[in-house]
């Protein structure tokens, strides 16, 4: 297709305008999913489509984007969405958490805590909270509507019932604002309490499903739990074995067939930023 | 040092340049050009064009090599080209009793005014795979007879004229446009249609078979299909008249069902209705005994078959939405991964102290109900 030019951020300034009243609205009804007309992106559905289109639409020129994927900036998915950008934006690039204006990130919160002014574009794979108790739509809607989260009580309850304890690991709904019960993505539910007050702005861009909601800054979010079985996060053994970090949260990394194993962050820049050597320091950190 | 086992640029530029390789093959064997897909592999380029939504043959040519054939990766490259497009109108609806007939056929009457029309068909050819093909046979020219087939009545407008059949009068609504807005369950009849256009060729085909077996039995006949090319008009506000912008080959399915009535409505045949870009009468015919059996609703008819289920039928139909989820699967999970290992880790840990309990209880159980 050569001679093909494409607009600034890749989307026409139309469909722009549209994806950024949703956000406004989004904003604007915390935990709320706002339905949009997401258009087909280059890259596949289930891929980013949504958080793709969110960036698209916020992003500026003088913009400085960062993209994770399961908590790292050099997981193929990022690096091919980071190049996306960069061709149809020209926008500076960064892979510290500090010095990024937006954060595209499909599975985890950084563990650096974020600013005031900075916004956290979550990709979300399925955004109903309620889906895979109730599949259908028309039904979930109305169940919001009504803040009937009945459903989703009973679940919790029967998962300490069978388990002893919320089997949930992930994806761990939250409720927003005290109305809205909200599907945080899948990060692990080790980062649902960062949601809580963050002075950062955090969108969420569901493509295939066509939804976008949002967390604004300084919103109360709770995770679910009762009160003989408050929520608590996953903890870790010991500390990463390339930093030393404790509190944070760990990839297992399998070393060989004998059961060998580390425990190394999942955030790629905290990690090297806590490492004195960049020697080691996987490639294309750009 | 360990070094996470990640890609980087390097390895998926690597990738993309072997992907190059295996999609030019063997550089002995010349490279296809796209106007040998367009014109010997047309029925691919028509499917690619009716699920991608977009009429460009070309495009879906450059598509379907740009794919190496894979007709699903063909239909997103050119759907996220497509969507790239400016938006300059909305055509008139296409004037399909007008349109140049090239197959037209109908299973309801044994003759009818225009004829049955057999065109270009696999259905009377006996599937032997044909040796003779190989190389490049001489191919006569095809026998030809000179205009009549460009007004000729549609079968559904015939059963119109003794009301047998419900009416199908212009709603005078603006079709909503799935593409460009959010679309709502429950769906009106122009949009469900077109997402059943859109919708994979094979998901609406098993779905249709599926009422054809009692899973939403309606009782279909072919009123009709046609197939040839129809001419797309735009309304010019600034000339006052309608410009036509040129013929695109289309396939259309009237579908007659039967209903019994209700104490409003006398009983009549219902329609399902199918189009779609090029020439599909597999994809016509399947999305109209779909769009039949997600009627209803409409015809107070008991909703039980998966066919029948408007938000299952609509929202799994789309292939480029299927496969990018699907395939999404292969994405890192580690994170979410690890969340799971960790709790399952628990959950055993658990069990285990249980079972030693249980154990325990066991052994200090007294004889006597041992016994029992």
């Amino acid at each position: 297709m050569n001679g093909v030019a494409y607009n600034f951020a890749y989307l026409d300034e139309q469909t722009k305008r549209m994806i950024r009243r949703a956000i406004l609205k989004a904003i604007a009804i915390p935990g709320y999913q706002v339905p949009f007309a997401a258009r087909e992106m280059p890259m596949p559905y289930g891929w980013g489509t949504g958080g793709v289109q969110v960036t698209a639409a916020i992003i500026g020129p003088n913009d400085r984007l960062k993209v994770i994927d399961q908590g790292a900036d050099d997981t193929t998915n990022a690096v091919s969405i980071r190049a996306f950008f960069r061709k149809v934006t020209n926008v500076a690039v960064t892979t510290h958490t500090g010095d990024a204006t937006i954060i595209q990130t499909r599975h985890r919160i950084p563990e650096q805590p974020l600013a005031a002014g900075q916004i956290l574009v979550y990709q979300v794979p399925i955004p109903e909270p309620l889906r895979f108790l109730e599949p259908r739509e028309t039904e979930t809607r109305v169940m919001h509507g009504l803040e009937d989260y009945g459903l989703m009580h009973v679940k919790l309850y029967e998962d300490i019932a069978h388990h002893g304890r919320i089997a949930t690991a992930y994806a761990y709904p939250v409720k927003v604002a005290d109305r809205y019960v909200m599907d945080p993505s899948p990060i692990p539910k080790f980062d649902n309490p960062k949601m809580h007050m963050s002075p950062a702005l955090q969108l969420f861009g569901a493509g295939r499903e066509k939804r976008i909601y949002a967390v604004p800054p300084y919103t109360e979010v709770k995770s679910l739990d009762f009160e003989d079985h408050p929520f608590e996060i996953q903890t870790f053994d010991q500390p990463c074995a390339l930093c030393g970090a404790r509190n944070v949260y760990l990839d297992e990394v399998i070393l060989d067939d004998r059961g060998g194993r580390m425990f190394v962050c999942s955030d790629t820049d905290g990690c090297d930023s806590r490492r004195p050597t960049t020697n080691d320091q996987p490639e294309a950190r750009s | 040092m360990y070094v996470a086992v990640k890609g980087g640029e390097a390895a998926i530029d690597h990738a993309h340049r072997l992907l190059a390789d295996r999609r030019r093959g063997d550089r002995t064997v010349p490279a296809i050009t796209e106007a040998q897909i367009t014109e010997q592999l047309s029925l691919a380029v028509d499917r690619v064009m009716a699920e991608a939504s977009l009429y460009d043959p070309g495009l879906a040519a450059l598509a379907i090599r740009q794919a190496r054939g894979d007709m699903i990766e063909a239909i997103f490259i050119l759907r996220a080209y497509r969507t790239t497009l400016p938006r300059f109108g909305s055509s008139q609806p296409l004037d399909t009793r007008h349109m140049r007939i090239e197959r037209r056929i109908s299973a309801t009457y044994k003759d009818l005014p225009g004829g049955q029309l057999l065109g270009p068909t696999f259905d009377y050819t006996h599937r032997l795979i044909d040796p003779d093909l190989v190389g490049d046979p001489e191919v006569p020219e095809p026998a030809r007879r000179d205009g009549g087939l460009d007004n000729i009545a549609r079968v559904a407008d015939i059963l119109d004229g003794e009301s047998l059949i419900e009416t199908e009068a212009d709603a005078d609504i603006v079709p909503g446009d799935i593409t460009r807005e959010p679309s709502e369950f429950p769906m009106s009849r122009p949009e469900r249609l077109q997402s059943l256009a859109r919708g994979d060729e094979g998901f609406l085909l098993a779905l249709a078979y599926s009422t054809q077996r009692g899973y939403g039995r309606s009782h279909p006949f072919v009123g009709e299909i046609r197939i040839g090319l129809a001419e797309v008009e735009i309304d010019v506000p600034e000339l006052g008249v309608a410009v036509t912008l040129g013929e695109v080959r289309i396939t259309e399915c009237q579908m007659v069902n039967q209903f019994k009535g209700t104490a409003d409505k006398p009983p009549q045949f219902t329609r399902g209705y199918g189009l779609v870009f090029g020439q599909s009468e597999r994809k016509a015919m399947a999305m109209s005994l779909c769009d039949r059996a997600l009627r209803a609703a409409e015809y107070g008819e008991e909703i039980v078959a998966p066919a029948q289920d408007e938000e299952f039928v609509i929202s799994h139909c789309d292939n480029v939405q299927a496969t990018g989820f699907v395939e999404h699967l292969k994405l890192p999970h580690y994170v979410d991964f690890q969340a799971e290992l960790g709790l399952v880790r628990r959950l055993r840990t658990a069990w285990e102290e249980r079972g030693v309990l249980l154990e325990d209880d066991d052994s200090e159980a007294p004889l006597g109900e041992a016994a029992q």
